[in-house]
């Protein structure tokens, strides 16, 4: 079973990397970019073929190790 | 006093702090690897050190924060023992929930690599006895990773508390945008936990405890610990 966990840093909290990026793009000349924010992304792959039991896993992982709670979110998504 | 230094891999100030340890107390330090899952009988005080275990992946500190030895840790700071972690060992103290807080990149996004000032906030601590309150020391820091921050609410109760025992100033004492050089929340270098038997900071005391180093303020942190055990003895 293939899945997903994205980590992003929770809306307030200062982000310079994430900054230094948008001041990147806009010095490039693309259009249109508001801001940007950098988050990460872990593709999982599990053994588990009961998506509730995989869900649990991922959010023990995220909880546990993936995500810092303190200032970043997280969202799981099993993909097949 | 007995102390530990934990050694996780990719680690690089576990010497220059077991030094700094030496000198200060006489005895040897010692040297505990990540995967023990228990302390020497008798430690009387844990160091964390700098470098950048894991390589920092993932986020600085946050694997070391999981491994076997950092349960005893725990077990050690709840019944009070006193806890020390520096540069790499301060993220790894936040990632493990010792200590509130999170160590966010440079505000200015460049690793900074000199000497800074910081002023002794108070000196009734087991990690600040060896200086006075008010006290400016001068010592190295080395971090890309240093911007401690904190919610509104934690930071609140960090300064309500005294629980910031050093803070970035100027070579004069002035607490201020210029000298807090990597963006902390209130200018923040070293805090401890609720009970005070933890303490977190950035710079590194122990490379300044020796004249052939140039300075010699980081010794009054090892000193006063020692001191401490002296006390207690």
């Amino acid at each position: 079973m293939k899945a997903r966990v994205t980590v992003t840093l929770k809306s307030g909290i200062l982000d310079p990397q994430g900054k230094a990026i948008e001041g990147a793009l806009k010095s490039l000349g693309v259009d249109g970019i508001a801001s940007v924010r950098q988050g990460k992304v872990f593709d999982i792959e599990l053994a588990a073929t009961d998506k509730a039991k995989a869900e649990a896993a991922l959010k023990a992982a995220a909880d546990k190790l993936l995500a810092n709670t303190v200032i970043e979110n997280y969202r799981v998504e099993v993909l097949s | 006093m007995k102390s530990a230094v934990l050694v996780f891999p990719g680690i690089n100030r576990e010497r220059d702090m077991a030094r700094a340890l030496r000198l200060a107390s006489g005895n040897e330090t010692a040297m505990v690897w990540h995967a023990e899952t228990a302390l020497p009988k008798g430690t009387d005080l844990v160091v964390v050190p700098g470098g950048f275990s894991y390589g920092d992946y993932l986020r600085c500190g946050a694997i070391a924060a999981r491994a076997p030895v950092m349960d005893a840790v725990r077990d050690f700071a709840a019944k009070g023992g006193l806890v020390l972690g520096v540069c790499n060992g301060f993220q790894i103290l936040c990632e493990s929930g010792l200590l509130p807080g999170v160590l966010m990149r440079n505000a200015a996004l460049k690793f900074v690599c000199r000497d800074v000032h910081m002023k002794v906030e108070r000196s009734d601590t087991p990690f600040t006895r060896g200086y006075n309150a008010g006290q400016v020391i001068r010592v190295p820091v080395a971090h890309g990773e240093g911007n401690y921050e904190a919610d509104e609410e934690t930071l609140k109760r960090l300064e309500g508390d005294g629980r910031v025992l050093y803070r970035y100033c100027s070579a004069d004492g002035v607490v201020d945008e210029a000298s807090n050089f990597n963006g902390a929340a209130h200018s923040i270098a070293g805090i401890v936990n609720e009970r005070g038997n933890v303490l977190g900071m950035m710079p590194h005391p122990e490379n300044h405890v020796e004249e052939i180093m140039g300075c010699t303020d980081g010794r009054g942190l090892f000193a006063g610990l020692v001191q401490q055990f002296e006390k207690a003895a």
